[in-house]
């Protein structure tokens, strides 16, 4: 039996991940023709800089949308952890191990998450809006409307400053470290198929031995630590600790994956269109501030885009299957 | 009245998808006051026919006429008009309404002021559940309904509509043998009533004990139509595979071995209850028993996808920790479940993925899966099981579900098993690739696999069990040696409170 019903350029051209990347291929000629400064190498570096949470918080958000759960806490997360990061570096720990007790606290949020959506059998939708208030509220309540500044410069520096004279922040490389983590992940392992059949038929992945409690509390800690990761990324890059960081990116990182191409419902993903999704977000966001139009206007687009995006394969899918049963309605 | 004209006359009937000729030559003439068989093999066009006959698609050329009449349905509403009426395997109803409202659903009786009259239309329900000889609560809601009952508000709600032609397509797959029963009465109660039926089944005991004519379907067209009684069960079968069936059960003499697969008292409250039993390398042990007596939910235990209050189960001598599959996987079991298309199958990945859906947590290597490593198991085990497919990419819900269940079984047979247990290996396949099942679960118990099958089919338990274990509201209680195993003898024991012996050939076991 043949491998595969099409030839290799088809499979690899004929995605929607390819339309994404055809988007910000598009967006990028577009922005640098039409909008004043876009093309300059300040632009690479601050997009660079401006994406790296949200596309750090895309990565295991991409895994937890493709087994068809959700997870809206992680803009909270971010906040609760700059706050956590903030304090013990006040409290006079060392940079290092606020880091690592930021990042496990993330953990167990995720963790709490993950608890109840998997074990306790609750909607992610339901819980993580729960918990979007609750680790919000913690992180306002710890440090009330005051901040946390004055970190070393060897820290905020790290956090913006670029590879030698190239245009690309330092933490390209770490981003791409984890991109690559995340695509082996989900692309190339057991775990990752598991993911993407819970998606598909949470019931056939259990008859096939996959713990799909334990996926997907695995993923929530995932989502949980890496948003804390997050969290101190953008205290550092700022240079402030503050409850009220990130709120509502939420909102960026979920538009991003699905622009990505991953399926609200479950079942399809990949990581290379949730990273195209994410730059095509960063391309706008950037394009439209450099014009000068307002954040609420941003918001409106990046709202669009998420919907359509929604909206998109679902009427797609539809037009193919019913091309489908026409064709394949013999019994 | 001979002369009259039949209720319904198709002739050469014909209806393409792009390509794909669904139905060449459809031809089925019904008279009223008959029973109707329509069998043929998965793919052989019945559905396609009843659709157009039910106004779901419209024919590409042909006759169809009712009552003389010739007629053109644009819609399912102008066939219900009609008179015509689809009940379907599974029915769709309002979960949230009653009986009586599913019944009367856009065509409440009104009362003073444009009010719906629900006093009528509960007497209505009431009249036509008396008609029809069942009991059923017209106000309870639908939620919750068995699919048998489903099935029966859709045939009142079919004679509400003073329907004079009513297609059953494959009603009695999920029913149960005394609902099987309660089926048959009502239809035969519609017949009598002058009304024409047309019953599609894959169980040709079915047919010969419920229909007077029978038309059989290959390849999209009309074999033959026979009265029931002129004709064999075994030349139906081969008319619809339009070949000399070799032997629908190969079974292989085999000799038992080890004990592979040990279960000590197995216990779930309210399910069943101290079960113990063994199965053997090289032996296939048949669970028979009623829909609902508890087999499946026996199988689903053992293999730790549902927990047990009390009892053992080992492996090969190992014994397994409870409600873990993975450890269940581990120790050498597998199971093909009984819902193919929501349990055994991802149905949206492809062959490949699902061929290796168990197996690639052995072939990562380092944690990595590299995707010809899975291909290449793919395409070993659907070859060797001669899955038909376009490509290994194909998606699952695009086979038949033959070809399915071949891809579910090769899946378990690559993780190298040494108990296979099978939930309905051939519900709803064809009899060509039920035969190759067949042949393959005996060459493998011949090479020491041990192999649990349940199966509501007598005849299937019957022509594949070294042994037969009934199962009776949840207890095993009569195990039969091959040579025991009569079709009597298993229904006597299946059915509660039955010593008597008559009762037993109807529907399955």
């Amino acid at each position: 039996m043949r491998t595969h019903a099409r030839p290799w350029w088809q499979r690899a051209l004929l995605t929607r991940e390819m339309l994404t990347i055809l988007i910000l291929v598009v967006a990028w000629i577009v922005a640098s023709a039409v909008v004043q400064g876009f093309d300059g190498p300040l632009t690479i570096t601050y997009l660079v800089l401006d994406v790296a949470p949200v596309l750090l918080i895309a990565l295991p958000m991409t895994l937890i949308i493709a087994t068809g759960e959700i997870d809206l806490s992680v803009a909270s997360v971010v906040g609760l952890s700059s706050v956590t990061f903030g304090l013990l570096y006040q409290a006079g720990l060392g940079l290092w191990a606020a880091l690592l007790v930021s990042v496990l606290l993330g953990a167990v949020c995720g963790a709490v998450n993950g608890a109840l959506v998997a074990y306790a059998g609750l909607p992610s939708l339901a819980v993580t809006i729960g918990s979007l208030a609750l680790y919000r509220g913690l992180a306002v309540g710890l440090l009330g409307t005051t901040a946390v500044t004055g970190f070393p410069g060897s820290w905020t520096d790290g956090a913006t400053e670029n590879l030698g004279e190239s245009p690309y922040p330092v933490i390209t490389l770490g981003l791409l470290a984890l991109i690559a983590v995340f695509a082996v992940l989900l692309h190339a392992t057991p775990f990752g198929r598991n993911v993407l059949d819970i998606g598909r038929s949470s019931e056939a992945a259990r008859f096939s031995g996959v713990d799909v409690k334990r996926t997907l509390l695995i993923l929530f800690v995932l989502s949980g630590a890496v948003s804390a990761l997050a969290g101190v990324y953008y205290t550092l890059r700022y240079g402030s600790a503050r409850g009220d960081n990130a709120t509502g990116m939420e909102l960026q990182v979920v538009a991003a994956v699905l622009l990505g191409g991953v399926s609200i419902f479950g079942g399809r993903g990949a990581i290379h269109g949730v990273v195209a999704g994410v730059l095509l977000i960063g391309v706008l966001g950037s394009a439209l501030r450099l014009e000068g139009v307002t954040v609420n206007v941003i918001n409106i687009v990046i709202g669009t885009a998420l919907v359509v995006s929604v909206v998109a394969p679902r009427i797609a899918g539809g037009l193919r299957v019913r091309r489908r049963s026409a064709v394949g309605q013999r019994t | 009245m001979p002369n009259a004209a039949p209720t319904l006359r198709l002739e050469g009937v014909a209806k393409s998808f792009g390509p794909v000729a669904a139905l060449r030559s459809g031809t089925l003439v019904v008279r009223a006051g008959s029973i109707h068989a329509l069998v043929g093999e998965n793919g052989a066009g019945k559905s396609t026919l009843v659709k157009i006959v039910g106004g779901v698609h419209r024919r590409d050329a042909g006759i169809v006429e009712l009552d003389g009449e010739p007629v053109d349905f644009a819609g399912p509403a102008e066939a219900k008009a009609a008179g015509v009426a689809v009940i379907h395997q599974e029915p769709a109803s309002f979960p949230d309404l009653t009986v009586t409202e599913n019944i009367f659903l856009g065509r409440e009786p009104l009362g003073r002021f444009r009010r719906i009259d629900r006093r009528a239309m509960r007497e209505g329900a009431r009249d036509l559940f008396r008609e029809l000889g069942v009991d059923l609560d017209p106000d309870r809601p639908a939620e919750g309904l068995s699919i048998a009952d489903q099935q029966i508000v859709e045939i009142a709600k079919a004679i509400s509509l003073d329907a004079r032609l009513l297609v059953m397509d494959e009603p009695t797959a999920a029913l149960s043998a005394v609902e099987v029963r309660r089926l048959f009465a009502v239809a035969r109660g519609l017949r009598d009533a002058g009304r024409a039926v047309v019953f599609i089944s894959h169980r040709l005991d079915e047919v010969a004990d419920l229909c007077d004519t029978v038309t059989v379907m290959r390849d999209g067209e009309h074999v033959s139509t026979d009265t029931v009684t002129d004709v064999t069960p075994d030349e139906l079968v081969r008319r619809m595979v339009g070949r000399d069936v070799a032997e629908l059960y190969p079974k292989m003499p085999s000799t038992p071995g080890e004990v592979a697969l040990r279960v000590e008292g197995l216990e779930s409250t309210g399910t069943f209850h101290d079960v113990s039993f063994e199965v053997r390398a090289g032996e296939i042990v048949g669970l028979a028993g009623l829909v609902g007596a508890g087999r499946s939910e026996i199988a689903r235990a053992v293999f730790g996808i549902d927990r047990y209050d009390a009892g053992r189960v080992a492996v090969g001598g190992r014994t397994l920790r409870p409600g873990d599959p993975a450890a269940a996987i581990a120790a050498g079991l597998a199971l093909v479940p009984e819902d193919r298309r929501l349990q055994g199958l991802v149905t949206e990945s492809s062959v490949a993925r699902n061929v290796s859906a168990v197996a690639r947590k052995r072939l990562a290597r380092l944690g990595i899966l590299l995707p010809d490593v899975e291909a290449r198991l793919a395409r070993d085990w659907s070859g060797r099981l001669a899955v038909k497919a376009g490509a290994l990419d194909a998606l699952a819900t695009t086979m038949s579900g033959g070809n399915q269940q071949k891809v579910v079984l090769a899946k378990w047979l690559a993780t190298g098993p040494k108990v296979l247990m099978v939930d309905e290996p051939t519900r709803g396949i064809d009899v060509g690739t039920k035969a190759e099942v067949h042949r393959l679960l005996s060459t493998l118990a011949a090479e020491g696999l041990a192999v649990l099958m349940i199966s509501s089919e007598l005849p299937e338990v019957l022509g594949m069990a070294d042994r037969v274990l009934v199962v009776r509201e949840g207890r095993i209680v009569s195990e039969l040696s091959r040579a025991e195993a009569t079709p009597e003898a298993v229904m006597r024991a299946a059915t509660p409170g039955a010593a008597r012996s008559d009762t037993a050939t109807e529907g399955a076991a």
